[in-house]
């Protein structure tokens, strides 16, 4: 456990792993060693669901690069969709 | 040395064993088949978990003759697929050092109470694995060697402590009373190797036996064969490193 850096969430939604759809819960977001990206350090995203056990996980593993532009693409879309005024239809 | 036509046989298993506040926990256990006696090896997993490499390093231990204990340290983690067990590790901030203190400390008493062992115990830890061997070996009385390779977070700044990791572990290097063997790589982020120099000179200030070996165009984790930050010649060198100085310090009769 070599950067220690962990932030989590609370989301909703649905993630799908690896026994199929569940309903998700929390995000971790942690700078650390990832389990597979051949990285030394990733920021990883966890997608679980504790109450239903440690598999409940939906994971990516990113390199920082690629972090920062999904982080501006999921916004991009937000704003295009608040602008065609579907968010509205969510209140 | 190894000849063609000498027997060698392993046993190896999944046990249970006694930890921290007397917990019951698992374990992976590999030794020789023989009478013995041999020494012996806890092995302090890596933070991504108690996975495939670390059960292969228990048969490579013990296939150089060493009684090898490897604990789940994320035992009380729940269970599931090692990578997801360490990834509710990795959220939670990680283990105690308390705990994991303990664990180790658990293994080493099983292992030394065997009726095959020769009473000498070493303990092995990469990444994580590597502080917390640090931290075991300087809190636990009983270890008789200890080879950290590439432990991060041995240096900690005070604004890095926080309830699980309450004191730096640099902090107890005066109470280390084995010699200890550190293997890192000079590309390594952590340890960086302005760290690796600081846990040295704590060493050296206090007197202990100490060999570091610091390998060129290495980072951190090269021993890994299933990961990209393999380095082979590296590897090869720091393994032989590894069982050059147990045998020196576990096997007195040699």
């Amino acid at each position: 456990m070599c950067t220690m850096i962990v932030e989590k969430v609370k989301v909703d939604g649905s993630g799908k792993g690896t026994s199929g759809w569940f309903k998700l819960e929390q995000a971790n977001v942690s700078y650390d060693h990832p389990f597979n990206a051949p990285l030394e350090h990733a920021l990883n995203i966890d997608f679980v669901n504790e109450s239903q056990g440690v598999g409940a996980r939906v994971a990516v593993e990113l390199s920082e690069q690629a972090a920062r532009e999904l982080v501006k693409t999921i916004l991009a879309v937000l704003d295009q969709a608040d602008a065609g005024g579907h968010l509205a239809r969510r209140a | 040395m190894y000849q063609t036509d000498m027997y060698e046989g392993l046993l190896a298993e999944t046990i249970t064993m006694t930890g921290t506040n007397g917990d019951s926990i698992n374990a992976y256990f590999a030794r020789p088949l023989g009478p013995g006696p041999y020494p012996a090896v806890v092995l302090a997993h890596h933070m991504p978990g108690w996975d495939q490499w670390y059960r292969e390093t228990t048969l490579k231990f013990a296939h150089q003759g060493y009684i090898t204990i490897s604990p789940n340290l994320y035992f009380r983690s729940g269970h599931g697929t090692p990578e997801d067990v360490a990834a509710k590790v990795r959220a939670d901030g990680g283990i105690p050092d308390d705990q994991a203190v303990g664990d180790l400390a658990g293994a080493m008493k099983y292992v030394r109470e065997l009726p095959y062992s020769n009473g000498k115990v070493g303990i092995f830890g990469t990444c994580s694995g590597g502080r917390h061997s640090y931290l075991a070996a300087c809190r636990a009385p009983g270890f008789d060697a200890i080879v950290d390779c590439w432990g991060g977070r041995v240096v900690m700044p005070p604004d890095q402590l926080n309830p699980k990791n309450p004191v730096s572990p640099l902090d107890y290097t005066k109470d280390l009373p084995c010699p200890i063997l550190g293997i890192f790589g000079n590309e390594d982020g952590n340890p960086t190797p302005e760290q690796v120099n600081q846990h040295e000179a704590e060493l050296k200030k206090h007197g202990k036996v100490y060999e570091f070996h610091r390998y060129d165009g290495a980072g951190h984790g090269f021993f890994y064969h299933d990961r990209s930050a393999y380095r082979q010649a590296q590897a090869v060198d720091g393994w032989q490193k590894t069982f050059a100085f147990l045998e020196k310090y576990l096997i007195p009769s040699r």
